[in-house]
């Protein structure tokens, strides 16, 4: 037989917390732990950065000459905004896959067997997720930067755009954090990826509504990334692609109101589908 | 408010189940499990694959709702009270679940803090949980490229970041080698010894032999018998003798000639060549079967006194329908008289 040394921690004294529950310590704590998964294993985001970067080169110079905004001015300007509002929508399936990777994995088992509150587990999720977008954002907005892209207009209108994009995103939260939750198979995180194309494309991220069929133009049109995209424009001073319309004159209020919609929706199916684990 | 789990009745068993009911669609996998443990007792928990342990497991660390039942873990409400519930239980399920992307310190830190330990407390537990569980040296190494063994200490060592009143094992020494498993007894002997309660699954009946002051034997969702390692062994009646006949042609003709001499029935076994008996006293039954076989000429190749394995416990308590003809060990085994309590 081999030599074991005695657990001796195990037979020690006996080990009582000395902090008392608290949620936002708790989230902090989980928000943490999947930070330090990107600093262990940061491709997934330097790939997805990297997906996006090459789609603003793409369509900024590969297509974008051929591309007549309605109301004229510069498509990358344009097209800047609209890929900020689509980071935000791919941020989707890195909050889907994360929470269906831990559940499988047994993490969320482990959690759930803790004295801690179950919503720091998705609060964890919301500050780490958002943590990461806002990074993602910024690095976008840099190089932006680099190919000419402006704002145009004074700090505040710029700081509520910015904000306006992480709602969108602390609203797909919830969408992701129930998918995730719900459809843990394999296949589901590439039915995601799937179906954000399309909703991605369907909306007025790289085209101007006013250049498509009527009925398209109407879906993309009410696509919340649109209106995300939409307001981030204006409050940005970029070409808006857009001429007249109800949503022309309401794009901040369509992008303030869509992801309290989401929200209310999907949140509650988050909470129920974490509350379904039990059962 | 104190940071002490509330104090509870000090009499009170360390955990109480009774009649928990669990169904998955068309599966009832508890069906009026119930199970007391006393504090301080290791208890062993057996059973087929499917039998429920696994499920018994979680509805009493409130993962999963009961669809009903009266469960309580030191005095406390398993239903009503979970939060107070998770303060005082550490589990180890079945399939791992630590962080593959962390490293083993982070994984304990995180989760030492998470239960409520300052950052200098979750350090200090954390490097003193490693060197128990002799990982030190991986401490500060991703667990993705950890064994099965190593994950499986730092599973457990991290359901011990504080001391628990009751810890669950689900299975802990499933798919480890034997040193890893040895590690893990001596593991859960420490525990027990500390005076931690201990819930512990297992498939082998060695493990159980070894860690668990009492054991139930589990199938089809409910307890089917309960007592001691050897009150369980003793169920099965007397010594066995064991004879393997030379003559694989003879074998029925020596299970006559046995079962006439000790005055019982034998069983064969044709793939081991085995003649199987019962006897009160193994000993005086020897010499006699000795000398009868060899008056009828066979030809004795090996023979054995043995008490009953609890290995036989088990299949006698959990084959198919009980007891089973196609099951070559329980065909052996003669029948258990006052089978499984009648409930
Ligand atoms: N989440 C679930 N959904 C559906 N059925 C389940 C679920 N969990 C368990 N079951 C079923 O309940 C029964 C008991 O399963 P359980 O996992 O508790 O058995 P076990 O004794 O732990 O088995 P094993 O030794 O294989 O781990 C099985 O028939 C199983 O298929
Ligand atoms: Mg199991």
């Amino acid at each position: 037989m081999t030599t074991i040394t005695p657990p001796t921690a195990v037979a020690g004294a006996s080990v009582v917390r000395d902090r008392r529950p608290n949620a936002a310590r708790e989230a902090w704590l989980i928000a943490g732990r999947d930070m330090l998964h990107w600093v262990r294993e940061p491709w997934g985001i330097v790939f997805g950065l990297a997906f996006n970067i090459m789609l603003i080169l793409m369509f900024g110079f590969l297509f974008g000459g051929a591309i007549e905004l309605p109301g004229g001015g510069d498509y990358i300007a344009f097209l800047l905004p609209g890929m900020f509002a689509l980071t935000m929508l791919f941020g989707l399936e890195s909050t889907m896959t994360a929470m269906a990777e831990d559940a499988k994995r047994g993490i969320t088992d482990r959690f759930r067997s803790l004295p801690i509150s179950s919503a720091s587990v998705a609060l964890g999720r919301a500050i780490a997720d958002l943590a990461s977008s806002a990074l993602s954002l910024a690095v976008l907005m840099l190089g932006g930067l680099l190919i000419g892209w402006r704002p145009t207009t004074g700090p505040g209108e710029v700081a509520l755009g910015i904000v306006l994009l992480l709602w969108l995103r602390f609203s797909l939260l919830w969408l992701g954090i129930f998918l995730g939750l719900r459809f843990r198979g394999a296949g589901a995180t590439t039915a995601v990826q799937v179906l954000v194309w399309p909703i991605g494309f369907l909306s007025t991220v790289f085209v101007s509504a006013e250049t498509m069929p009527g009925w398209l133009g109407a879906i993309a049109t009410w696509n919340p990334v649109s209106a995300t995209a939409a307001a981030t424009r204006e409050l940005f001073g970029n070409p808006t692609g857009t001429t007249s319309g109800w949503f022309a004159e309401n794009a901040v209020l369509a992008a303030s109101v869509w992801p309290l919609v989401i929200t209310a929706v999907f949140l509650p199916l988050a909470a129920g589908a974490y509350r379904r684990l039990r059962r | 408010m104190t940071l002490m789990p509330q104090p509870t009745t000090p009499d009170s068993p360390a955990l109480r189940a009774r009649g928990l009911r669990k169904r998955y669609g068309a599966e009832q996998a508890l069906d009026g499990f119930d199970l007391e443990i006393r504090r301080g007792q290791v208890h062993g928990l057996l059973g087929p694959n499917g039998a429920g342990k696994t499920t018994a497991v979680r509805c009493l660390t409130t993962l999963t709702d009961l669809d009903d039942g009266h469960a309580e873990i030191d005095g406390i409400d398993v239903r009503r009270h979970p939060a107070r519930v998770r303060e005082r239980i550490g589990l180890v399920g079945q399939f791992h679940a630590v962080d593959e992307a962390l490293t083993a310190q982070q994984n304990l830190v995180l989760f030492a803090r998470l239960s409520g330990l300052s950052k200098a407390n979750a350090r200090r537990r954390a490097s003193e949980l490693l060197a128990s569980f002799e990982l030190t040296d991986a401490a500060s190494r991703a667990v993705s490229g950890f064994s099965g063994g190593m994950r499986r200490r730092l599973d457990i060592a991290a359901s011990l970041v504080l001391t628990p009143a009751i810890l669950f094992l689900d299975e802990p020494t499933t798919g480890l080698d034997p040193r890893g498993r040895a590690t893990v007894w001596q593991a859960v002997r420490e525990i027990a010894a500390a005076g931690t309660t201990v819930l512990l699954t297992t498939q082998y009946l060695d493990e159980a032999d070894q860690l668990a002051d009492r054991i139930s034997v589990m199938d089809h969702g409910r307890v089917v018998a309960e007592g001691t390692p050897a009150a369980l062994k003793r169920r099965l009646g007397g010594d066995r003798v064991a004879v393997v006949i030379a003559d694989a042609a003879r074998l029925d003709e020596a299970a006559e000639l046995v079962g006439r001499t000790v005055g019982s029935a034998a069983s064969v076994d044709h793939d081991t060549r085995t003649v199987t008996v019962e006897v009160d006293d193994g000993q005086k039954a020897l010499a006699p079967i000795v000398r009868a076989l060899d008056g009828a000429g066979l030809t004795v190749d090996d023979l054995a006194l043995r008490r009953p394995t609890l290995d036989e416990v088990f299949l006698h308590l959990t084959g198919p329908g009980g007891q089973s003809a196609s099951d070559p060990t329980a065909a052996s085994t003669p029948p258990l008289h006052e089978t499984q309590e009648a409930r």
